[in-house]
């Protein structure tokens, strides 16, 4: 054994728990940036949808891609519900009205959670062709590490892609630099944000289940991981997908490394670098500027 | 609140149960106990297990608790930190006016709650809580359960002995029976010639940490083994997993701990990813032991074949063994709390973990602690096999007098 293998092992378990950071925090970048909306309950929407897809395949003996499709449109069909009845009411109010309720969301989806389904950990059961070890040359690693990175390429690869390339893309990206101008061009930004409400949120809830193996999934998950949904959005810059995606695996390797160094308040120094970055770059790395 | 409020009510508390005598002499049959447990949060997969043992209990000994009659009064201690745990402690006392209290799961509750019982004046019985030093902190203090000490001390020299180990890698959870697994294991291994050659501190009690990184760390280092320390419940399940997920076990490193990483009643959930990790712990639900036996069957008679005691259930069993001899001992004055303890002080009593005994000294548990092994069974269940048994292990931590386990007379 050596160095490029155990250098190779820390980048793929960094790589892979970034991953899982930007499947869930994507969407919360893009509605942030479309809206302004700040939505805290974002990662409650990832424990919905992780808890539809651990329970799919535990209770309902699912294979992990179907649980996967349902988690998604579960957790998507879910938010729009949500957003009709009660965000909607809330687009206009000021910010700390939005914290204040969207917090308090959390708490109902967790007591609703712990009194449905209880307190105790979901354990998610990887299929078999996803566990043990993957040969890669220099470095034998887990496989669902390596599944990880490669679909959440595949994601940022084809989100970008469609925010580049298709109708809806342009709109999106044409509200998050300008919503009045956009506005008074005839775009629906209300159509809109429900449509990326919804994706977004089926993505945080995908996100949930994916990354239930190494996060665990427990009624107390939305708020054990928001302040990592926050800064990954922070400093990737609002409703940049690329910007999102680069900040979660700066992230998941720095957390990765600092964990594996100084096992003990080593993440001190993600705080201090989220606070050196934002008092540079208050509109995050890969955020456009004026916003 | 301060230490000195808390004092203070407690001790009107106590006045008033003194001045109430007339109302407690008309039901004193009746004992009441406070059950202090984590209903939510990490050890909600705890709790359960210990309620079903002190129901079963009662159920099964009606007879030996006649003319007596025990009310369990419960309290949530949520998340391991002692800030609830102590809240409970005062209402029990000062509110419910219960004769005992009992439970902990969690270290830090149980040395949350020392200065209430201390002020209460109540026998505390610790069904769990497993840092050595807990039972010199109130001498009301009387542990049916285990110190980390006992397992992890046996599990250092049969690594080396048995095992045949030179190097180990130590992950604990960090708080202080995470050290005392740390320490016990360290002095005993390298005592018996292993060295440590790394204590990685692997995340708090209150949530289940990543451990990819952690074993990461120790997958680099090549020990000959990997002692890891977490509470049992949520986070065992987690390390039995990474642990398989990295490919440890090829690349030369056996995990072993204490019994809290293979509890029995997780053990099947775990599946073949458990086979052949080597635990030293004083329980497993596989004795073979006429107690033991007994206690298993009508363990699954009432709560279905399913479900399997662990060693928090045996914890609560023998706690409640010991709350019932010292109310027949004191004839009902159980809440003495000083003629309660001196009751207990030397109680031997035939548990399904086998033999106990309550140190007069130190008033700890002395048990035999066993070198397990798990095995695929020909039923195709996991089951732990004994490998060694260490007979009547004392708290080492208390006998060598390191640190705060040392006696303060």
């Amino acid at each position: 054994m050596n160095a490029v293998a155990d250098i190779a092992g820390i980048l793929l378990g960094g790589l892979a728990a970034g991953t899982v950071l930007f499947v869930v925090s994507v969407g919360l970048s893009v509605t942030m940036g479309l809206m302004g909306f700040v939505n805290l309950a974002h990662g409650a929407f990832a424990m919905f949808g992780g808890y539809i897809i651990v329970l799919a395949m535990n209770r309902a003996q699912f294979g992990f891609p179907v649980a996967l499709a349902m988690g998604f449109f579960g957790t998507a069909a879910f938010s729009v519900v949500l957003e009709r009845l009660l965000y909607r009411r809330l687009y206009r109010a000021g910010e700390l009205d939005q914290v204040l309720f969207t917090i308090g969301l959390i708490f109902v989806f967790i007591a609703g959670i712990t009194i449905v389904i209880g307190s105790e950990t979901q354990n998610l059961q990887l299929p078999q062709y996803l566990s043990g070890q993957l040969n890669l040359g220099i470095v034998q690693y887990r496989t669902y590490s390596i599944f990880l990175i490669v679909l959440g390429f595949l994601i940022a690869f084809g989100i970008w892609l469609a925010f580049e390339q298709t109708r809806i893309g342009g709109q999106i990206r044409a509200t998050v630099d300008n919503r009045r101008m956009a506005e008074s061009l005839g775009i629906d930004v209300d159509r809109l944000f429900t449509i990326t409400f919804a994706f977004g949120s089926g993505m945080a809830g995908i996100g949930g289940g994916l990354g239930a193996e190494f996060l665990g999934l427990d009624p107390q998950y939305p708020l054990k991981y928001l302040v990592y949904f926050l800064i990954v959005v922070s400093v990737g810059g609002l409703g940049s997908v690329l910007g999102v995606y680069y900040a979660s695996l700066i992230l998941g390797v720095l957390d990765f490394v600092l964990t594996l160094y100084l096992p003990k308040g080593g993440t001190i120094f993600i705080y201090a670098l989220t606070i050196l970055i934002l008092l540079a770059r208050p509109q995050g790395l890969f955020g456009r500027k004026g916003l | 609140m301060s230490r000195r409020t808390i004092a203070a009510l407690a001790a009107a508390a106590a006045t008033a149960i003194a001045a109430g005598g007339g109302v407690s002499q008309a039901q004193a049959q009746d004992v009441k106990i406070g059950l202090i447990l984590p209903y939510t949060g990490p050890g909600a997969v705890l709790s359960p297990e210990m309620d079903k043992a002190i129901d079963l209990y009662q159920k099964l000994n009606a007879a030996q608790i006649k003319p007596y009659k025990f009310t369990i009064i419960k309290r949530d201690s949520k998340l391991p930190n002692g800030a609830a745990a102590k809240v409970d402690a005062q209402e029990l006392v000062t509110q419910e006016k219960v004769d005992v209290l009992a439970g902990w799961i969690y270290s830090p509750d149980a040395i949350a709650s020392a200065p209430v019982v201390n002020a209460a004046k109540r026998l505390a019985v610790i069904m769990n809580a497993g840092t050595s030093f807990i039972t010199n902190l109130s001498p009301y203090f009387v542990r049916t359960s285990f110190t980390l000490w006992q397992s992890s001390y046996v599990m250092g020299d049969q690594a080396a002995k048995y095992m045949h180990a030179k190097t180990a890698v130590v992950a604990y959870t960090d708080y202080p029976p995470g050290k005392d697994a740390l320490a016990g294991f360290k002095t005993a291994f390298e005592k018996a010639g292993g060295k440590v050659i790394d204590a990685i501190p692997a995340g708090g009690p209150e949530a289940t940490p990543d451990f990819t990184p952690f074993f990461q760390r120790a997958k680099d280092e090549h020990p000959d083994v990997l002692f890891v320390f977490v509470p049992a419940g949520d986070q065992a399940t987690a390390v039995v997993k990474t642990y398989n997920a990295l490919g440890m076990r090829a690349a030369g490193t056996k995990l072993i701990g204490t019994g809290d990483i293979v509890p029995d009643d997780l053990l099947q959930g775990m599946g073949e990813a458990a086979v052949g990790l080597i635990t030293v712990h004083h329980y497993n639900a596989d004795l073979d032991n006429p107690q033991n036996k007994a206690f298993v069957a009508a363990w699954k008679k009432a709560y279905g074949p399913d479900s399997t005691p662990n060693f928090t259930s045996v914890g609560a069993w023998d706690g409640m063994a010991a709350i019932n001899h010292a109310v027949h001992a004191t004839h009902g004055k159980i809440d003495d709390g000083a003629a309660a303890v001196k009751s207990l002080e030397g109680w031997k009593f035939n548990s399904p973990q086998g033999p106990i005994e309550i140190d007069p000294q130190t008033r700890d548990i002395i048990m035999n602690e066993y070198l397990d092994e798990v095995v695929k069974g020909s039923d195709g269940k996991l089951h732990e096999k004994v490998l060694v048994t260490v007979h009547n292990v004392k708290d080492q931590c208390k006998m060598l007098g390191i640190g705060p386990c040392a006696q303060k007379k």
